[in-house]
């Protein structure tokens, strides 16, 4: 596969989601190194603005404005957080989301920049105990209703040791 | 509380004891929490930090963690003990100086744990312990965490884990720093070699202010950088297999040095101490160099009665702030370096230094 700014062979692949439409995007090293995507020594921070701007406008030789990419840019822009107001031009200046809620608003911006950072798009690990203690009801209520009683008392001891704060 | 009751003391995490502390000197885990129902610091009013440092006040103050936290607050304190407390890590850089608002910190009297409020995220939780610690230090924190969360809901997503104002966080939003005293790989020019291999796996280096990648007295700061996607445990175990691999590479050039050259380390290590116990004169950058020297001469049994807690004690002691609470008043640059001179040529005359 070949870069689709250089033409070399691609050896970075990026997935950018907008507007529920998937897109690829493949790079060779120098030119994803070029826009900031490949952390350079001898630091491992990524250009969190250079990142963005290279998702919203992937195709900086696809020609004059009206072309495919600007589009998305002016739709994204306007898609404001209900809670916040936060748009995709702001979090793109910034670096810095500005709500809980954003995560979910700007998912599709998101998604591609998580597993830039992260190599990850999903949480692994500790949870609040709120969240802990309704997946351990959801399991309890399943294992009664699979007749598995064991299992059933199991949970519902930890659910009751949890919420006396031990 | 009044700072200065903190300055004769020394937080526990710097007593020079603790797991492989002839090379580790701490250990810190920090975790970035916010509130759900309250906009990001970028998108914060005053109105909204008053609300954060309302909440985390009353959860701090009702928090079973093992810990008595005490609040203060930063805009309040003169500029000079803020300063302080960044000497001490209790607090950032950031916290001290570069935010505004309503914002403080609460910290635990033997300086083992400390909550920022209004940092880039609402709460920065922080744990910090002497020698290599990971394991201990979770446990804490990770109590710590609980304690609160009883008191305060905080922005928690099912496919993100913790959100956090900066994606770079989010997730665990842990992130786990060992600090360690390198001399010999830096002696043996071996410490670059190292810090490729880090950065190769995802690892940052930084030194001990976090500024630039020269690190003054041989500290380096090493820390997860991924927090996405990893469980807390699995990231600590990939950090500590990383250390217990730096630790062995420092430990066999500090065999190289003693074995191929002695003599001349000797002399180093000598007047290292010569010159700390003789100057009239001496800048923070200096005193950090030397005492490093020294640090690694107790280690290899070059020198004789100076205790690892006493060069930690100067190592924190001679810094800008320290400094200027220790004589009560301001004091310019060119005061500093002899205030700082003064003050080491004191305390190493107190520990009656001798060479072997
Ligand atoms: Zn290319
Ligand atoms: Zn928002």
């Amino acid at each position: 596969m070949k870069c689709q700014i250089c033409d070399n062979p691609a050896t970075v692949h990026l997935t950018e989601i907008v507007n529920k439409k998937k897109r690829a995007l493949h790079l060779c090293e120098r030119c994803a190194r070029e826009r900031n995507l490949i952390a350079d020594p001898p630091g491992p921070q990524l250009d969190l603005k250079a990142l963005l701007n290279l998702l919203m406008n992937p195709f900086p030789h696809a020609g004059p404005s009206g072309g495919p990419a600007d589009n998305v840019v002016t739709q994204a822009a306007t898609d404001a957080c209900e809670v916040c107001g936060l748009t995709l031009a702001e979090f793109k200046a910034e670096g810095r989301l500005g709500c809980p809620h954003d995560y979910d608003t700007l998912r599709p911006t998101l998604e591609p920049l998580l597993e830039r950072i992260h190599r990850a798009t999903a949480h692994s690990g500790k949870e609040p105990r709120a969240v802990r203690v309704r997946e351990w009801r959801r399991q309890m209520q399943a294992a009664a209703a699979a007749e598995d009683y064991e299992e059933a008392a199991r949970l519902r001891d930890l659910i009751r040791r949890s919420s006396s704060g031990q | 509380m009044n700072l200065d009751t903190l300055l004769p003391h020394l937080g526990e995490w710097l007593r020079g004891t603790g797991p492989e502390s002839d090379v580790v000197v701490s250990t810190r885990i920090r975790l970035a929490r916010n509130l759900a129902d309250l906009p990001f610091a970028t998108r914060a009013t005053a109105a909204h930090k008053a609300e954060v440092v309302s909440r985390a006040k009353d959860a701090v103050a009702k928090a079973d963690a093992g810990h008595t936290l005490e609040y203060l607050d930063i805009p309040a304190l003169p500029a000079l003990d803020r300063q302080f407390l960044v000497e001490r890590q209790l607090i950032s850089r950031e916290l001290a100086g570069g935010l505004e608002g309503p914002r403080g910190v609460a910290f635990d009297p033997t300086e083992t744990a400390s909550v920022m409020v209004n940092e880039e995220d609402h709460l920065r939780l922080q744990v910090l312990r002497s020698g290599f610690a990971l394991d201990e230090a979770w446990r804490d924190i990770d109590r710590l965490d609980d304690a609160l969360e009883a008191r305060l809901s905080y922005a928690f997503h099912t496919q993100f884990g913790y959100l956090t104002a900066c994606p770079t966080n989010v997730g665990t939003g842990m992130r786990a720093s060992v600090m360690l005293h390198l001399p010999a790989l830096g002696l043996t020019k071996q410490i670059d070699k190292v810090f490729r291999a880090l950065q190769k796996i995802n690892l940052a280096v930084r030194g001990l202010h976090g500024e630039g990648s020269r690190a003054f007295g041989d500290l380096y700061q090493i820390s997860n950088h991924v927090t996405l996607g990893k469980s807390e445990t699995k990231i600590l175990n990939e950090i500590r297999e990383v250390i217990v691999t730096i630790l062995q590479y420092e430990r066999q050039a500090r065999n190289a040095l003693l074995k191929e050259r002695r003599q001349a380390e000797h002399d180093r290590v000598a007047r290292a101490i010569g010159t700390l116990g003789s100057a009239t004169m001496i800048t923070a950058e200096e005193t950090m160099e030397l005492l490093s020297a020294v640090r690694l001469g107790i280690h290899l049994h070059l020198l004789d009665g100076v205790p690892v807690t006493a060069v930690n004690q100067l190592f924190i002691h001679t810094q800008a702030a320290h400094l200027q609470k220790i004589a009560g008043h301001a004091l310019d640059g060119e005061e500093r370096n002899a205030a700082r001179a003064k003050y080491l040529k004191t305390k190493l005359r107190e520990l009656g230094t001798h060479r072997q």
